[in-house]
Parts: C-alpha cells; sequence; structure tokens
C-alpha cells in the first residue's frame, strides 16, 4: 500500500534528496529555466515554489532570510530571489512555474521535462543573437588578417574590393539588430 | 520434483499467447510542422508546444 506516501524517494537518502532539492532549487532561481527528469522536475515544483512563497514574506524579511538561506546557499542566488524574484511574482497567487515534457532521454529512456519560471519561457533567436555578438567581433579580426594576404593576387584584390564596401554596409546593420532585440528582451524580463 | 502430466497442446498455447502483442503509442500530428509527436509533449522536431515555440528545434 502506498497510502499517504506523498513523495518520490529519487533513489535517494534522506540527505541526499534534500541535498538533490537544494541544488535544483538554487539552479532553477539562477537560470530560471533548467533541463531535468521529469520525477525531478515534479518534486521540485512544490519545493522551489514555498521558497518563492517564502521570499515574498512582507513581515519579517530578516527570519525569512534566514529559512530561505538554509534551503539557498548560494548568497548571490538567495539576494536574487528577494530582490528580483519576488517582487516579480508578488501579484501571482502562487504557480510560479511552469514543467514542459520533452519526452524519453536516449541512453536510458527517462523521461526529460523543463522547469521553468514563468515569464522566463524561450525566446527564438536570443541565444543566437548573444552567440552571434560574441563571435563577430573575433570574425572581423581574422578577416582584416585575411585580407592584406589574400591582395598579393591580382584577382583576389579585385573581389576583396568588390565585397569590401558591401559587406562594411551590412556588418553595422546585422550587429544594431541583435544588440536591440537583446536589449528588448531583456527589458521584457 | 513435479512434473506436467500431461503434453500441452499447440492450440492450448496459443490461446495464452493471444493477447501477448505490443501497443502501438498514441502518436499524434505536430499543429505545426505535422510531424508525429507524443501526445502532452513538447514536439522533438520542431520544439513548439500549445503553439508556441517553447525550446530550441535543436535541443528539443
Amino acid at each position: 500500500m502506498r497510502h499517504r506516501a506523498a513523495h518520490r524517494k529519487l533513489g535517494r537518502t534522506s540527505s541526499h534528496r534534500l541535498a538533490l532539492l537544494r541544488n535544483l532549487a538554487t539552479a532553477l532561481f539562477d537560470k530560471e529555466r533548467i533541463r531535468t527528469t521529469l520525477p525531478k522536475a515534479k518534486e521540485l515544483r512544490p519545493w522551489a515554489e514555498k521558497l518563492i512563497t517564502l521570499a515574498k514574506r512582507e513581515d519579517g524579511r530578516v527570519h525569512a532570510r534566514r529559512l530561505v538561506s538554509r534551503d539557498v546557499q548560494d548568497a548571490a542566488v538567495a539576494k536574487k530571489l528577494f530582490d528580483t524574484l519576488a517582487p516579480r511574482f508578488a501579484s501571482r497567487p502562487g504557480g510560479y512555474t511552469r514543467i514542459l515534457k520533452l519526452g524519453a532521454r536516449k541512453g536510458d529512456g527517462a523521461e526529460m521535462a523543463i522547469i521553468e519560471l514563468i515569464g522566463s519561457e524561450f525566446q527564438p533567436g536570443k541565444k543566437e543573437a548573444a552567440k552571434k555578438e560574441a563571435e563577430k567581433p573575433a570574425k572581423e579580426e581574422a578577416k582584416a588578417a585575411d585580407k592584406p594576404a589574400k591582395a598579393d593576387k591580382p584577382k583576389a584584390e579585385k573581389k576583396a574590393k568588390a565585397d569590401k564596401p558591401a559587406k562594411a554596409e551590412a556588418k553595422p546593420k546585422a550587429e544594431k539588430k541583435p544588440a536591440t532585440r537583446k536589449k528588448k528582451a531583456d527589458a521584457a524580463e | 520434483m513435479p512434473n506436467p502430466k500431461r503434453r500441452h497442446s499447440k492450440a492450448r498455447t496459443s490461446t495464452r499467447r493471444a493477447h501477448d502483442h505490443l501497443t502501438a503509442p498514441g502518436l499524434s500530428n505536430c499543429p505545426n510542422c505535422h510531424e508525429p509527436k507524443l501526445p502532452h509533449r513538447v514536439c522533438p522536431h520542431c520544439g513548439h508546444y500549445k503553439g508556441k515555440q517553447v525550446v530550441d528545434s535543436k535541443e528539443a
């Protein structure tokens, strides 16, 4: 009989399980969107949401901070929970997270899921824009280094001349767009 | 050691096995990319769920 057995054991001793939940909750508050197995996500949801509710407490802030910092032992993440996440969920009566089922993992067939804070949903292009920005300065330097070397051959010189103005025009535009998008995305968050 | 008293007929064996079979997963088609996907799960092909892109299509 499994009467009144509310939680999963997740194949761990109670101390191991507590440590796992603490680590998962800290990662969730830090990254706002984490990928884990479905049973872990389902166990984490009520556990992490109770911490957010605790962080929303208005009276006795010091007491709430001490209660939370037992479980969220990363001081920076605990600070974020109180300073940014608690105000963000101030008007939401619970239900701060969402679980998305992803299907079975290759290897052991475990059902995977993404657990995310409401408002931290996937934004198409956000990651790519950040990557492009990181890559571009490096690429331009590499191209600038290549060009004088190519200029030795007459054909290459012509091509380089033809390409240069076009590329120069295209690049600043391409750079500006992801940057503005990212700013918007940051503002939306 | 206990032993069977009578021979098991082919009919008995096949009657017992009549319900031994695999069931096909209840796949439905993704409304976005029309690839087959499991219900209540993010589409593994395009990363869409409930009409929105929820994961990177490569990571899904």
